[in-house]
This record gives structure tokens, C-alpha cells and sequence, in this order.
């Protein structure tokens, strides 16, 4: 297949693996942020592969994974309200709650529907205006911009059973949080290639300069990744710094400026809490006051929800690179892709689940 | 504790009886994913199916069981297909019916004899709906070979049913020299299949209600009686196991088996035959297609010396033209399913857990 094949090529992957060997001296801690990566380097067992130099850190960037357990629980509350078409992307739907997910809600009657677009829910808003149609709006910068569409949509068409869960994150911030961190061991990033695409690098050039480590805007696919990887340790090796862009077939500096736009219209910057990290200043995405009526936390009052995590589970660890999901004593056991204790083991792009599921059970 | 607590619960049909054997803490309620092939179907069937009905033919755990009446070997299965929509691109329920349950009968290298078919219908279903369903049912059933011999009918209330559930039964006769068993899988054994694989799922997906996901791509939904008795006719006693990776996929599919022979398997995902297409819908939308159900796939797992000439018959089948070698049977980690990836990479390939569900972004 086109576009895909070329990145997964067998004797490229050897080259660059050579160049690795080559040019590694001594041992480097990097850090690729979205889980997708993650994904990739233990699907494509490139994590087997590398000098045993390199650590590759897993970082946070799994919207399932860090989006609050109380808003999971007020996903929950609002799902099970008999007027709701509660609407939202797979992955969440198994994310559990302090006691429930959303499937054991479908399970029961509530009416849960996985949509593949926040669009295809103002479609259904349209559809029933008997119903009230909530969409479960989660996701790092990447999905921001369909999210937004959705609200603005849903405002011009004038509909008033349209409201989203807001849980939007953002990068930046979660890096800067890990590298203030006291027990940090990062040293350089592969960028999340994908949020990039959406929002560009700029961002990314103050902290470069600040904490003097490289980032490199990195894809997807096998080869991207080893690319990735090679011009990291090619920086660290050389003692460099700053931003440079491995993904240059999709991520330009100032990324898609209409996306960024519509995004901003839309929502403004706010404080967030993060699962298992916990809050974080300006680190994610609300809706902005002229928006307000699309807000769900308001519309359906679940405001002042508390909730518990699971006092094994160490979410937190895992997603700040601290620690791999193997050296947690409920990974494997109480804690499995059919009984998750925390979201890494959750989504497909958590860590953990990705440990468990391609057997890096050490 | 006492020592009444600790009597294995097999010692005591009785007391399984009267305990649920799933954890109700841990699922109080049924969900979709029970019934999606992977684990927690499995876990369905061998916590609290098997040790319910506990017998040896069921115990072979195949797609149908064998039952011997005077010395003739009979192979005996059922499946109820529920899917939705009725009609999909290549395809509709009361073919897929049909297919499923020859399937299921070809898998125990069986030649069907006859099937049974129950209808459970919802009260207002147009009934030019049923009567395309019925027609496409008996063309199936007439281009296999085998007649419908029997049959039910019930119609439940509206709100209650998705407008058709049908059941097929199936009954075939097993030839002699023919040995089929998930257990039959040794180290040395190569792994073949017919085609490309995730064909009916992504085909499925495409047309549900909510996806909106434009593409020409169509059911593999297929009889695949012929092609296996070939199969069977080119190197007899040399195939050991059969099986079509319907619900769950080829990953399903091999990690049951095995898990049933204790062998390990080492897949190839370079040689893993799939369309362009089907791969392009799977990477949109995050799904690996491992894991996606097929409707007209067999896998053979065939003594080594005789795997080319299995795979020139299979690719003499129309059903058969991309037919591949995909993998081998190892003596290396019973149990387990490893794939070695495009770059080289080695990983395990699991049984899916739940459902597949599509990714965020």
C-alpha cells in the first residue's frame, strides 16, 4: 500500500538500525509522547532492536490514559440519563469509572454509541431532537480542531440538544511539567507528529532552549520512528539542542493555520487535571464563554462529582516515563486488558495495554 | 474455610449448578464482547458452558462435534447469525447463514448432508425483506448442494428482535481418512490460508448505521465445502487442523488453536495476505486486521512435505487464487502466537480482548 509500505520497509529499518549501532556511545533516555509511538515501537518490536544504550520512556500522550477518572464518572452519570444519545470514540467507551465504563452502561440500557467524528454526533442531534446528544470530547491538540467543528456547527444550525464533555489536553505543557519534574531522566523527545500537524513546532522552540534538550517532530510509521530516534541521539551525541522535524511531510512550523484558528474560536486555554499526574497549569482546551451553552458539565449539572482512584494502580508513574508497565505488581495480574485498573491498560494507544497485548511482560 | 469449600466444583455437577462460574462482580451483566470471539467469549464458554454441559464431543472443542453412529462419522454444528444490516456488500444474512454453518461443517472436514434453519422473526418486517432473505437463503443452500430439511419459525414483538436472527444446524458425513483436530497441530506444520483476510468485518463496519465509510469493499462471505474437500483429496491425513477464522479473527483463530495443541505459532506478517483496501480502511480507522472477522477464509494447517501441493490445489479454487503460506507451527512457546513484523520485529500476537475498538486519533 502506498504511503505506508515505504515506511515499514525491512531493509531501511536495517539501515538505520546499523546507523544507530554506529553512532551510539553511551547511554541515552528519550521519551516519544504519544502513545501512538508507543504503539508503533512495540508492534514493530523496534524496542528489541535499539543498543541497549537507548531507554525509550513512554510518555503521556494518550488522551484515554490521562482524561480524569471523574470525568469518566461524569460520562458515566450523564450516559445513563434516559433522554441521552451519550456519543463517543471506541476507546473510551471501556475506560472504567470508580465503578462503572461505559459499555456496562450500554449494558443496562443507557444508550452509549461509538462514532468515528464528533460530526457524526451533531448529525444524530439532528436527527433526534427529541433526544439530547452529548459527545465525549477528549483528545490532545490533534482532535481539537474536529471537536471545535462540531460546536460550531452545531451553533449555526441552531440546535439545543448538542452539548460536548470537554476534556481537551495539551502537550507543551505536560512536557514542561516532565522536565521540571524532581526525578526527571528524560533527555530528549520524539514530538507527537500528529499534534504537530495540527498546531506546528513553534511551540516547542522556548522549551528547547529552556531545558537545552532536542525534540524532534516525529511520525508514525516504523521508519519514522527509527529516523526519529537516529536524529535525537545524533543531537545528544553532539551535545545540541533545539527543535528539528523528522514528519516534514506533514508538519510544517506554523501547522494548519485555518485548523488553529477555528480551534481558537472555539475554545480558550485552561487549567486541567491530568489522571495520575494530577493538575497541571494551562494544559488544556474549555469552551469559550460564547460556547457555554454547549457545555454538557453544565447542561446535565454533574459538576461537583469526586471520585477515587485505584490506590495499585501507578497510572501516574507510567505515564510520566517514571517507571515501565511490567514493574507494576498489578500488571498482568489484577490488572488486564479485560479488567483494567487504570486507562494505560485501556486504550490502544496506553502503554500498558501495549506491553500487554504484544507480551513485553518481562 | 472447610473442606466443603474446597471440593473442586467438577466433583459436583450440582454445586456448579447452583454457583455461577464468571465472577458476577466482575460481569453482572451481559456484554457485546461476550459474544465477540475473543476472550471473553472464551472465557463464557470455558468457565460456564463447558463445565455445565460437560460430554468428550464437546470437549474437542472443534467447530462442530463428531458423533459416531455405526461407524459412519457424523459431524453436527449450529451457529445463529444476527448480523446487521440483512443485506451488506457481498452478501445478506440468509447466505452468511448458510456459509457459516457449511463452514463449520468443511472445518471438521465434513460434506454437508443437510441443514435446519430457524427464523426468529420481529413483528412488522417487511416481508418482501423476508422473502429476499428466504430466496438468497435456498440459492445458497442450492449452490452448495445441500437441502434445508427442516426448519422453525417464531416472531417476537417489535422493539424486541432486529428483524431477522437466524439458526442453521447443519449435519455432514466425515470421509474416511480424514482427521481433523485442533490437537493434530505438530512442530514443522506450515500455516496456509486461502485469501486475504478482514474482508466481511471491514465490509460489516462499512455499512453500520453511524460509520459512514464510503468504500466498494465487499464480504468474502463464502461455502467453502469444495475448496476444502480438494484440500482434503490432495494430501488426506498430511492436513491435520482446519478452521475458519470467523469472530475474532486469525488472531482468535491461532491462539485457540494453539492453546488446544499446546504448540507454538510463528506468524509472518509480510506473507499475511491483505487488499489494499481492506489495509487502508484498517489503518483509518486504527483496527488491526489480525483481528477483523472473516466469512469465506480457512486456515489448514498441513504437514510440512505436503504444503506446497496443498497450496497449488487450493490456488487452482476459485476461492483459492491468493492462497498463501502465512506461518509455521514451532515447538517454542506453547500457547503462544508470535509475529515476526515487516522490519523484522518479533512480537506476540494475543487473543483479542474485548471488543476491537477504533482509536482516537
Amino acid at each position: 500500500m502506498r504511503f505506508v509500505d515505504e515506511y515499514r520497509n525491512e531493509k531501511d529499518a536495517q539501515k538505520f538500525l546499523r546507523a544507530i549501532h554506529k553512532l551510539v556511545t553511551r547511554p541515552w533516555t528519550i521519551m516519544e509522547i504519544c502513545g501512538g509511538q508507543t504503539h508503533t515501537l512495540i508492534k514493530s518490536g523496534i524496542d528489541a532492536l535499539l543498543p541497549p544504550e537507548v531507554t525509550l520512556v513512554h510518555g503521556p500522550g494518550c488522551p484515554v490514559c490521562v482524561t480524569p477518572l471523574e470525568l469518566i464518572d461524569k460520562a458515566i452519570a450523564i450516559a445513563r440519563r434516559p433522554e441521552v444519545i451519550f456519543t463517543s470514540f471506541g476507546d473510551m467507551l471501556r475506560v472504567p469509572g470508580s465503578g462503572a465504563d461505559l459499555l456496562s452502561v450500554k449494558a443496562q440500557g443507557g444508550d452509549v454509541r461509538m462514532v468515528y467524528s464528533p460530526l457524526d454526533a451533531v448529525k444524530l442531534a439532528q436527527k433526534h431532537p427529541e433526544r439530547e446528544v452529548v459527545f465525549f470530547a477528549v483528545g490532545f491538540e490533534t482532535t481539537a480542531p474536529g471537536n471545535a467543528m462540531a460546536v460550531w456547527q452545531a451553533k449555526e444550525l441552531g440546535l439545543t440538544n448538542f452539548s460536548i464533555l470537554c476534556a481537551h489536553v495539551l502537550v507543551p505543557p505536560a512536557m514542561e511539567a516532565i522536565l521540571r519534574s524532581p526525578g526527571n531522566q528524560v533527555q530528549g523527545f520524539l514530538a507527537a507528529g500528529h499534534v504537530c500537524t495540527v498546531m506546528g513546532y513553534w511551540e516547542y522552540e522556548p522549551i528547547a532552549e529552556k531545558y537545552r534538550v532536542p525534540i524532534v517532530v516525529t511520525g508514525f510509521e516504523p521508519l519514522d520512528i527509527l529516523q526519529g530516534i537516529y536524529m535525537t541521539l545524533k543531537a545528544l551525541e553532539e551535545g545540541r539542542w533545539g527543535v528539528e522535524n523528522q514528519y516534514a511531510r506533514s508538519v510544517r512550523r506554523e501547522g494548519n493555520v485555518p485548523a488553529r484558528r477555528l480551534v481558537q474560536q472555539v475554545f480558550q486555554v485552561c487549567d486541567r487535571q491530568w489522571r495520575g499526574i494530577g493538575l497541571i497549569p494551562r494544559s488544556g482546551y474549555a469552551l469559550r464563554p460564547e460556547f457555554a451553552a454547549f457545555d454538557a458539565e453544565r447542561r446535565f449539572g454533574v459538576g461537583d462529582l469526586a471520585t477515587q482512584e485505584s490506590s495499585l494502580c501507578i497510572a501516574g508513574e507510567i505515564l510520566q516515563g517514571k517507571k515501565k508497565p511490567y514493574e507494576c505488581r498489578a500488571f498482568g495480574t489484577l490488572c488486564t486488558p479485560e479488567h483494567p485498573l487504570g486507562a494505560p491498560m485501556v486504550s490502544s494507544e496506553g502503554a500498558c495495554a501495549a506491553y500487554y497485548q504484544y507480551g513485553r511482560a518481562k | 474455610m472447610n473442606g466443603d469449600d474446597s471440593t473442586p466444583a467438577s466433583a459436583s455437577p450440582f454445586l456448579a449448578g447452583l454457583q455461577c462460574p464468571i465472577p458476577i462482580s466482575d460481569y453482572p451483566h451481559v456484554l457485546l464482547a461476550h459474544g465477540g470471539g475473543g476472550r471473553l467469549t472464551q472465557m463464557l464458554i470455558e468457565r460456564m458452558f463447558l463445565p455445565a454441559f460437560a460430554n468428550p464431543a464437546l470437549e474437542a472443542l472443534h467447530d462442530g462435534a463428531l458423533l459416531e453412529v455405526n461407524g459412519a462419522r457424523l459431524a453436527f454444528t449450529t451457529d445463529s447469525f444476527v448480523v446487521s444490516p440483512l443485506f451488506f456488500p457481498g452478501g445478506d444474512i440468509g447466505s452468511l447463514a448458510v456459509h457459516g454453518t457449511v463452514n463449520d461443517l468443511a472445518m471438521c472436514g465434513a460434506r454437508p448432508l443437510g441443514l435446519a434453519a430457524g427464523f426468529i422473526l420481529e413483528e412488522g418486517l417487511p416481508m418482501e425483506d423476508l422473502w429476499r432473505v428466504v430466496r438468497s437463503l435456498q440459492g445458497a443452500a442450492q449452490a452448495v448442494g445441500v437441502p434445508i430439511v427442516t426448519g422453525d419459525t417464531k416472531v417476537v414483538d417489535r422493539g424486541k428482535g432486529d428483524g431477522i436472527f437466524i439458526n442453521t444446524t447443519g449435519l455432514g458425513i466425515v470421509p474416511p481418512g480424514v482427521h481433523i483436530s485442533p490437537r493434530r497441530a505438530r512442530p514443522g506444520d506450515l500455516i496456509l490460508i486461502n485469501g486475504p483476510i478482514a474482508e466481511h468485518g471491514i465490509a460489516i463496519l462499512s455499512v453500520r448505521e453511524g460509520l459512514e465509510f464510503e468504500t466498494a469493499l465487499k464480504s468474502d462471505s463464502a461455502p467453502l465445502h469444495d475448496l476444502v474437500a480438494r484440500a482434503l483429496a490432495a494430501a488426506g491425513e498430511q492436513v491435520h487442523v482446519l478452521r475458519d477464522p470467523t469472530r475474532g479473527g486469525l488472531a482468535s483463530s491461532l491462539n485457540e488453536i494453539a492453546a488446544q495443541a499446546q504448540v507454538g505459532i510463528r506468524l509472518e506478517e509480510a506473507h499475511i495476505p491483505v487488499r489494499e483496501e481492506v489495509r487502508g480502511a484498517c489503518e483509518i480507522l486504527g483496527l488491526d486486521p489480525l483481528y477483523v472477522a472473516n466469512e469465506g477464509k480457512c486456515l489448514l494447517i498441513v504437514a510440512r512435505e505436503a504444503a506446497e501441493a496443498v497450496l497449488a490445489t487450493l490456488r487452482e479454487h476459485p476461492l483459492g487464487v491468493q492462497a498463501a503460506i502465512i506461518g509455521q507451527v514451532v515447538g517454542d512457546h506453547p500457547g503462544k502466537v508470535y509475529l515476526r513484523s515487516r522490519i523484522g520485529g518479533l512480537r506476540v500476537v494475543d487473543m483479542l480482548s474485548g471488543e476491537q475498538l477504533p482509536r482516537i486519533c
